[in-house]
């Protein structure tokens, strides 16, 4: 370390080098290719601030969603000891691994009009969820929950149980010492949670085309619009991506160490 | 792409959220979560697995329009038993999305297009190699799910308020079509979704999400179980001509006049218009 520095191999430093090419050279494809004499006015169009819109509406309705859901499993998951929870944890990652089509054909089957829940929901109140704008939300908050609750549960595990311990022996209630002992405990891995659970549900492609179809203003949001520029007008798809990278990299800059790992 | 980026993002979270113990836990958990991915993978590519193989000989290499899924599946497998050793691997998906593909390099042999519209944008990038050759014709029926949910009688009936009809996009070949038929036939329709091929539109009438869509007559013949099709008189005038050519840089360039021949030939008359084509 001090001062003995190893040169590195060559061996190691040509393909690191590679892997950093392959990934960063395609972003800066993305800035090259942009139409930056046009971007203001491309920006500006009504299609593009509807996508944009929509997307992030329903992303933060989707992660406030996967947090009022997700918050107690993985407190559940972290807390309670019961049998299976390691197969309930494994259940609760398959969205995370599953191709997001996949997930939307699930969705369709169990929500869809016609579906295990959805046929009832239909029958018994007229609502129906796909082609809806919280058939969005739902397909996302499926995608993007696993984010939020793995980040959680990580937190909580490694939080320190001896302050809940001690405000529960100072007489505070099961219910208090959740709300004013644990959540704000483990706030920084509920906010880096919910950052990547909103930018995953941003990102959301696959389910969201399966389950809610795409429609501009309701259900079509940036990812689709993407796909749909590119048949038409590849400039406005470059616009759109652009935006999404921004997002992205604001993002990663709003979780600075805790994702990259420097803190 | 999402779902790689969401893999990718995912285990990173996942081996950093779990810090402690339970590393049992974690290895099953792990397994569980790979045997599900395989699972999942083999589900999604289960249909594009048949022409994947093919290393021992020559492969062929057709992009063609979504509608032209049976037909040309069909023809690709007499063209492969008359020729051994020959694989025949197809890309089906919107017209627009192959032929930008095929602008942007990928190593198709063949084109067949839903429309001249896309045809044009492989011929006037120079990528095709001769005059495109309409082989077939296709027009749009109303594609209701069997038990009509909705109860539509004909084209009218999809601008009633409350419908779920589900178009095709503009920019895509059937969903060109689909504004020229309405238009003609004098009905606004407000479509609940404008989905990317003609194919999406058809499943989401077959799962019955969608209670109408506008779909190629040959899409209801290939899911007639699930599909009911009414004919409108108003299609007559959104034909689409199927033009097809063999790209300028096809790496199997007999193979692919091969299948061309195959193609344009009575036998491949024939099968297109089993599959509810015209043929010219």
């Amino acid at each position: 370390m001090n001062g003995t520095r190893v040169r590195p191999p060559l061996i190691l430093m040509v393909p690191a080098m590679a892997g950093l090419a392959f990934l960063v050279l395609p972003l800066a494809g993305l800035l090259v290719r942009a139409p930056w004499s046009t971007l203001g006015t491309r920006l500006a169009e009504p299609h593009v601030l509807e996508a944009l819109r929509l997307s992030l509406v329903t992303a933060t309705l989707a992660t406030g969603l996967c947090l009022l859901l997700g918050v107690p499993l993985a407190w559940t998951l972290a807390r309670v000891p019961f049998r299976g929870v390691r197969l309930v944890r494994a259940l609760v990652t398959v969205p995370l691994v599953l191709p997001p089509v996949v997930g939307g054909v699930a969705l369709l089957l169990v929500l869809g009009r016609r579906g295990l829940v959805g046929g009832r929901l239909d029958a018994a109140f007229g609502i129906t969820l796909p082609f809806t704008t919280a058939g969005v939300v739902l397909a996302e908050a499926f995608v993007a929950m696993p984010f939020l609750v793995i980040s959680v549960e990580g937190a909580l595990r490694a939080a320190d149980h001896r302050y809940e311990e001690a405000a529960a022996t100072l007489g505070a209630g099961r219910w208090t010492v959740f709300l004013r002992v644990t959540l704000p405990l483990v706030a920084p891995g509920i906010a880096a949670g919910s950052v990547l659970c909103w930018a995953r549900a941003l990102g959301e492609f696959g389910a969201t085309i399966t389950f809610a179809g795409s429609f501009p203003g309701r259900t079509q949001t940036m990812p689709l619009a993407v796909y749909l520029a590119l048949e038409t007008d590849p400039q406005a798809a470059i616009v759109l991506s652009l935006i999404l990278l921004a997002v992205a990299v604001l993002v990663l800059a709003a979780l600075r160490g805790r994702w990259t790992g420097t803190s | 792409m999402s779902a790689v980026t969401g893999m990718a993002t995912g285990g990173k979270s996942a081996a950093a959220a779990r810090p402690d113990r339970a590393r049992a836990g974690r290895a099953r958990a792990g397994a569980a979560r790979r045997a599900a991915a395989v699972m999942a993978a083999v589900a999604v590519t289960g249909c594009a697995a048949t022409g994947d193989a093919g290393t021992d000989g020559e492969t062929l290499t057709v992009f063609a329009a979504a509608s032209l899924t049976e037909p040309f599946t069909a023809l690709g497998r007499e063209f492969e038993a008359a020729r051994p050793g020959v694989r025949v691997r197809f890309g089906f998906g919107g017209s627009s999305t192959l032929a930008r593909q095929i602008t942007e390099g990928a190593p198709a042999d063949v084109f067949a297009a839903a429309s001249p519209a896309t045809m044009a944008q492989v011929t006037r990038a120079g990528d095709a190699a001769g005059t495109p050759r309409t082989f077939a014709r296709n027009r749009l029926v109303i594609a209701v799910p069997k038990d009509d949910p909705g109860r539509v009688r004909d084209v009218r009936d999809l601008a009633r308020p409350g419908l779920k009809v589900v178009l095709c996009a503009a920019p895509v070949p059937c969903g060109a079509a689909a504004e020229k038929a309405l238009g003609a036939a004098g009905v606004s329709v407000a479509p609940v979704s404008r989905e990317q091929d003609v194919k999406a539109v058809l499943a989401k009438v077959r799962m019955g999400e969608a209670d109408a869509g506008l779909v190629y007559r040959s899409d209801v013949k290939a899911a007639a179980s699930q599909v009911a099709g009414i004919e409108f008189a108003a299609s007559a005038r959104a034909v689409n001509d199927y033009p097809i050519v063999r790209t300028a840089n096809a790496p199997e360039a007999a193979l692919a006049d091969g299948f061309l021949g195959l193609v344009l030939s009575a036998r491949g008359r024939d099968v297109l218009a089993r599959a509810g084509f015209e043929v010219p």
